[in-house]
């Protein structure tokens, strides 16, 4: 043991809770910083000079209407994820499964349009899509969590299996229904009757969607914050022991809560396949599932939050993507730019929480 | 007649990156860490290997050191997943962040910076096919003893693989004497346990948990490192490693957080990968598909029927996924 007395540079302690505008100030800071060494590794890369980079990103982004549509509808769609994963996660319940709960409403939603398409009338078959793909969803929300409830069985390693047996199972049911045979794909579904799409408002493609986003996002808004379920939901997340003690039936907060988050991602499912792509691929939710987890947790778990959150990930995404068109480069380095600042969001969080004190030299005498 | 001699060491190369990935994330869950970023250390680990073994061979041109061939990819293998190892350590344990946000952002990075470098070296290498070929570096790795082939089937099953593979099986043993049966391995279990207890013993659980977590991302780079150079014969192209990291990861779950039981399980594991490719040919198409979901569904039904049990010895480390900070107790 060294006698001398060995003081560190600095020691950490918990702060008290910072006003909102002190957590998000802190948060812009880390946000301007990953955006100065964004541009500068991608000035290293193409050799762009690193203003002409934030153009570029913000040409890819909002260069044309239809480029702002597409920016819009990812938004939407990634919003909606992360909407369905949050009141999982304000009780703690890592639901990571996302992507196969929106696989599964997807697949419900072109079982539907395939198989009903010209036996019933369009309304009813629309009517049809939708419930069950809520349905399909919330099942497969719910596998995990009663086993989570009877068994407390791990709920991040069950939801990240299920991501992939959703995978496997939308990969079979595509190669059952694949036109033509052997081609390995659907193709578009009912592409002359275009039945089961759901309508467009107008001549906008995308515009249904983003309404029906902007409706989810403030009724979830309203159900986490104001009702008995939300509170109900918080105090499980906050204490399960205080929870049970004052009544609350945990098994069954945690089931009705997936089966929510599950049924809103069947929903997102529902929107791709019936609302904008019409077909069906394993790889349609273009791993939303996992992206939605950060997005979620970097709005703290806020629903209006979370649509500035999913903004910026989206606009970094679609921005990076332009780069790498422009330059030729892979695509992969809007993966790699996203990740950077997800990197300084999560590090930024430290020092929300937490206050460094700093040794005062005039201490160390005794 | 199922034909068991070509079926076991085609499973047996597909289970040894899993291997060596569910042995790096065994380590790395012991100490309390789930790091669900492996994915994306696997990606790092296997194109810091490829960087280094591309400009070796073309610096080296015609005539190979074989030594510098095989301990230049290793070495930039083991410093890259290092570097992501130490990346995860600094934003989970020194800033106490989320570990599932901090793994899932650390998989996005890895799998994006691993595919975007291979594309760069393919426009570098100016090839004519999307794919980076490291033949002559894949055939020092994957050079197996040279009486092998003379023994038949016995030397098909058991001696035909590259020193990587023996490799794995060696530190997964090593793993698991470790974990099991020294003062080290305790002090981790008990960090992963109970990090509080363990910091009132006297153990330092940073530290435990820097190093079980940076050699675990370094071990989990080698099973990158080894598919690229064995499995494929050293040739890179994108996506190429495929889901294979979070089979890695059920592959813990599914060996009850015990290495030694991986090195069997890999191999089953890696066996259920290839299955579908045995089936008889005639059959339904679509059901070689179901076929792919047994790993999966097999760690699912693991998952519950351990937390059935509730079997001291078989469950999670007790503190998994939770930061620790000593002034929160």
């Amino acid at each position: 043991m060294n006698k001398t007395a060995h003081t560190p540079l600095f020691h950490v302690s918990r702060r008290a809770p910072l006003p909102w505008y002190g957590a998000w100030a802190i948060r812009g800071g880390a946000l301007l910083l990953a955006l100065i060494v964004c541009a500068f590794v991608t000035t290293l890369v193409t050799g762009l000079n690193p203003l002409s980079v934030y153009g570029t990103i913000f040409q890819g982004s909002f260069g044309s209407a239809r480029r702002a549509w597409v920016l819009f509808q990812n938004l939407a769609i990634l919003l909606c994820v992360s909407l369905a994963v949050t009141p999982a996660f304000r009780m703690r319940f890592w639901n990571i499964g996302g992507e196969g709960q929106m696989l599964l409403g997807g697949l419900a939603a072109a079982a539907c349009m395939i198989l009903l398409g010209d036996r019933l009338p369009n309304w009813l078959l629309i009517v049809v899509t939708v419930v069950s793909s809520i349905a399909a969803g919330a099942i497969w929300g719910a596998i995990p969590a009663v086993f989570k409830a009877k068994w407390n069985t791990n709920e991040t390693l069950f939801t990240l299996m299920m991501n992939y047996i959703a995978i496997q199972l939308v990969a079979y049911f595509i190669i059952v229904w694949e036109v033509p045979k052997g081609a390995g794909k659907i193709g578009i579904i009912n592409q002359s009757t275009e039945a089961g799409w759901l309508p467009m408002l107008g001549s906008y493609k995308y515009l249904l969607n983003i309404l029906v986003v902007a409706v989810i996002c403030a009724l979830m808004y309203v159900y986490l914050n104001y009702t008995k379920h939300g509170y109900e939901i918080a105090v499980v997340g906050e204490s399960e022991r205080t929870a049970r003690y004052i009544g609350i039936k945990v098994e069954r907060v945690i089931v009705r809560t997936m089966l929510l988050s599950g049924a809103v991602c069947g929903v997102a499912g529902m929107l791709l396949v019936a609302g904008t792509d019409h077909t069906l691929t394993t790889t349609i939710t273009g791993g939303r599932g996992f992206t939605a987890v950060m997005v979620s947790w970097l709005a703290k778990f806020d629903p209006l939050w979370m649509i500035f959150t999913s903004f910026l990930i989206v606009f970094m995404e679609r921005g990076a993507s332009q780069i790498s068109t422009d330059f030729g480069l892979s695509s992969s380095f809007a993966d790699i730019l996203t990740g950077v600042i997800l990197f300084f969001i999560i590090g930024s969080e430290f020092f929300i929480t937490y206050r460094l004190n700093l040794r005062h030299t005039g201490k160390e005498a005794d | 007649m199922f034909d068991f001699v070509s079926f076991i060491p085609r499973a047996v190369v597909q289970g040894i990156p899993l291997l060596l990935g569910s042995t790096g994330e065994t380590l790395t869950e012991k100490s309390g860490n789930l790091n669900l970023g492996i994915p994306g250390i696997m990606y790092v680990g296997a194109i810091s290997g490829v960087i280094g073994a591309f400009f070796y061979e073309q610096a080296a041109g015609g005539d190979m050191n074989g030594f510098l061939a095989v301990a230049i990819p290793m070495l930039c293998t083991l410093l890259g997943s290092l570097l992501m190892g130490l990346l995860y350590c600094f934003l989970t344990v020194t800033l106490r962040a989320n570990q599932n946000v901090t793994g899932l952002a650390m998989t996005t990075f890895g799998v994006g910076f691993g595919n975007f470098f291979g594309g760069s070296l393919i426009k570098l290498s100016g090839s004519a096919v999307p794919a980076i070929i490291l033949t002559n570096t894949s055939g020092y790795f994957s050079a197996s003893l040279p009486f092998a082939s003379k023994l038949g089937a016995f030397g098909r099953l058991f001696l035909s693989y590259g020193f990587l593979g023996y490799l794995a099986v060696i530190i997964a043993l090593a793993a698991s004497y470790v974990l099991r049966r020294t003062r080290v391995g305790l002090h981790l279990r008990a960090v992963g346990e109970s990090p509080a207890t363990a910091d009132a013993a006297g153990i330092s659980v940073t530290r435990y948990k820097y190093a079980a977590t940076c050699i675990g991302s370094m071990i989990a780079g080698l099973g990158g490192l080894y598919y690229i150079m064995d499995y494929t014969s050293g040739i890179w192209s994108s996506d190429a490693f495929g889901d294979r990291g979070w089979l890695a990861i059920a592959l813990v779950i599914f060996t009850i957080w015990r290495p030694n039981i991986g090195v069997l399980a890999s191999f089953l594991f890696g066996g259920l990968y290839i299955l579908h490719m045995y089936i008889p040919s005639g059959m339904n198409l679509a059901v070689k598909e179901l076929y792919k979901m047994l790993p999966y569904v097999v760690t699912v039904i693991v998952l519950i029927v351990v937390s059935m049990r509730r079997s001291r010895d078989s469950q999670p480390p007790a503190s998994l996924g939770l930061s620790y900070f000593r002034e929160e107790r």
